[in-house]
């Protein structure tokens, strides 16, 4: 049924992902794409995989994105533009658009955790769901003719057959840098609600009234590299210590 | 958006054949003439044609009846459920003209109503997405359904032709839902050109508080799903072009000729109605082209689109 839950899910899992910390080396877009050709439904396939023109279905993809501040000019010159890089999944929306648009009731919402998901059984490929989300969450798989979306490894998280560690999504797994947090965002205590809470994490596109579960956490505030310049290596000028006493005694060699 | 031909054709053409049988349960033409037959087999072909085309882009059209469930929540699938229970009238009313050269009042008004209806579905499966700020007015409906009436006015204005008698109220009623319909297309157009954006770079990376967010790098080099399915971009510079070249062969050519078509012999008012009808389809198709392919979807926020 592709009407939203009417109660409040008791659970609200997802993800929480620290742009302060994620490197951009794309680990978990190879892990997720790994887990879940294999896992649930139907494999995510590439088109041409060994030609020129590669293209295949990716639940996460990782953009990078260059911030310049007002004043700001090229990276490293003016010291203040930065790099972001930016994973994207589904945010696993309260008030998701992909559910409702669904013609056949493939696409759903959990009532007990709220994620969201698709029956690829009642899939027509009608590509609307797609259409309907901002985020693009949602990517058709050209060979299955089925929507395909992250389930936030559904096929993971509840598997007891797995080690305590690996329950969580293998993006989050994944991770080498922590860049990705996973918890219950309607529990306060949780880690990632206590996460979203001191460092200020955020929605996307709130103005596009989706109310994503996910959320991210800003970049933190950067030195400018203008006022911690480092002594040039024609200028001992401001030298301490053992190596003022090396400048001088070299000078007067 | 991506302009797919097949929801292209579905859209116009299915657009067409429900203004047509707007027309004919209204009862605007004589049901025992040959022509309302020929109207009433060609509307019922425009309707099953654009059903048939809109399959074509599903990725598992078995599986299509499936979309009859879902509408409570789905404008897709009240469309379907719309457009399978409009068939029950038309085809009475098609029955009726064809094997009793008679009109069934109620039906007619009853088919007349559902075809509207379903004509709004549709727009509104359009109209209803917020990730797709050019088509989220209550203008797209209005455009929708005034082409659709207009289509069907023309359409109608032939066949009374060919009928023998094209009276000048037909005329000047299809004249007037061609200026109305091109109105609602010129407004829909001004807003897209003057609206802001609701989604910006900045508000879809929630970066734009420390300066200006400007993508570096895609995900991957190649297109993907999302940048083939929403991020066509070719009919941007041209689209002024073509709007004028849409308006003046839906809207300007189709009025003229229908009003000279008025005051001439029947003969060569055939010819002027099939020629206004011509060139509505033709304005309608670009018209609809346009629709998608000016879209702007919030996604290419991360493409950099």
């Amino acid at each position: 049924m592709t009407l939203l839950p009417t109660t409040r899910p008791p659970k609200k899992l997802g993800l929480v992902i620290d742009l302060d910390v994620c490197v951009g080396c794309h680990a978990c877009v190879i892990s997720c794409k790994e887990w879940n050709t294999g896992g649930y439904g139907a494999a995510l396939s590439d088109q041409d995989p060994y030609g020129a023109d590669v293209t295949g279905t990716f639940l996460n993809r990782i953009h990078t994105f260059e911030i310049v501040p007002e004043g700001g000019e090229i990276v490293g010159e003016a010291g203040d533009a930065r790099i972001v890089h930016f994973p994207k999944s589904c945010l696993h929306c309260d008030d998701a658009p992909c559910v409702t648009v669904c013609p056949t009731g493939a696409s759903y919402k959990r009532e007990e955790d709220g994620i969201v998901l698709v029956d690829e059984d009642k899939c027509i490929g009608c590509g609307l769901c797609a259409w309907s989300c901002a985020y693009g969450a949602r990517e058709m798989d050209l060979a299955a003719g089925v929507m395909k979306k992250c389930t936030l490894c559904v096929d993971r998280i509840y598997n007891e057959t797995l080690a305590e560690v690996d329950r969580v999504p293998s993006c989050v797994r994944t991770c080498p840098a922590n860049a990705r947090h996973y918890g219950d965002l309607a529990d306060p205590s949780s880690n990632v609600s206590i996460l979203v809470a001191e460092r200020g994490g955020f929605d996307l596109m709130p103005e596009q009234g989706t109310r994503p579960v996910n959320k991210y956490l800003p970049p933190r505030p950067r030195d400018r590299l203008a006022d911690k310049a480092m002594p040039l290596a024609e200028n001992s000028d401001g030298a301490k210590g053992f190596f003022a006493w090396l400048d001088g005694v070299l000078d007067r060699i | 958006m991506h302009p797919a031909p097949s929801i292209i054709l579905f859209s116009t053409l299915s657009g067409l054949g429900y203004g047509l049988a707007v027309m004919l349960g209204l009862g605007l033409l004589d049901p025992a003439l040959v022509s309302t037959k020929t109207a009433h087999l060609l509307a019922l072909v425009l309707i099953t044609g654009g059903l048939l085309a809109s399959t074509l882009h599903l990725g598992n059209p078995q599986r299509a009846w499936r979309a009859l469930s879902q509408w409570r929540s789905s404008w897709l699938s009240r469309e379907g459920v719309m457009a399978v229970a409009t068939f029950v009238p038309l085809l009475a009313s098609a029955w009726a003209s064809l094997f009793h050269d008679m009109r069934l009042p109620l039906v007619g008004l009853l088919g007349a109503v559902m075809c509207a209806v379903t004509v709004y579905c549709t727009a509104m499966i359009y109209a209803s997405l917020r990730a797709i700020q050019a088509w989220n007015t209550p203008l797209t409906p209005a455009c929708y359904l005034l082409f659709s009436l207009a289509g069907g006015l023309v359409l109608v204005a032939m066949f009374a032709t060919l009928g023998g008698s094209l009276s000048g109220w037909i005329a000047l009623a299809g004249v007037s839902a061609l200026t109305a319909a091109w109105t609602a297309k010129w407004a829909w157009w001004r807003r897209l050109r003057t609206m802001a954006p609701i989604s910006t770079p900045a508000s879809a990376t929630g970066l734009g508080g420390i300066g200006a967010v400007r993508l570096f790098e895609r995900p991957h080099v190649n297109e993907n799903y999302l940048t083939r399915e929403m991020g066509y971009k070719v009919a941007r510079k041209h689209a002024a072009k073509l709007s004028l070249l849409a308006t003046a062969a839906g809207g300007i050519l189709p009025s003229l000729v229908l009003l000279a078509a008025t005051i001439s012999g029947t003969g060569i008012a055939i010819i002027f109605c099939t020629l206004a009808f011509a060139g509505f389809a033709l304005g309608s198709l670009i018209e609809r082209w346009l629709f998608f392919a000016q879209a702007r979807h919030a996604v290419m926020n991360y493409y950099g689109g």
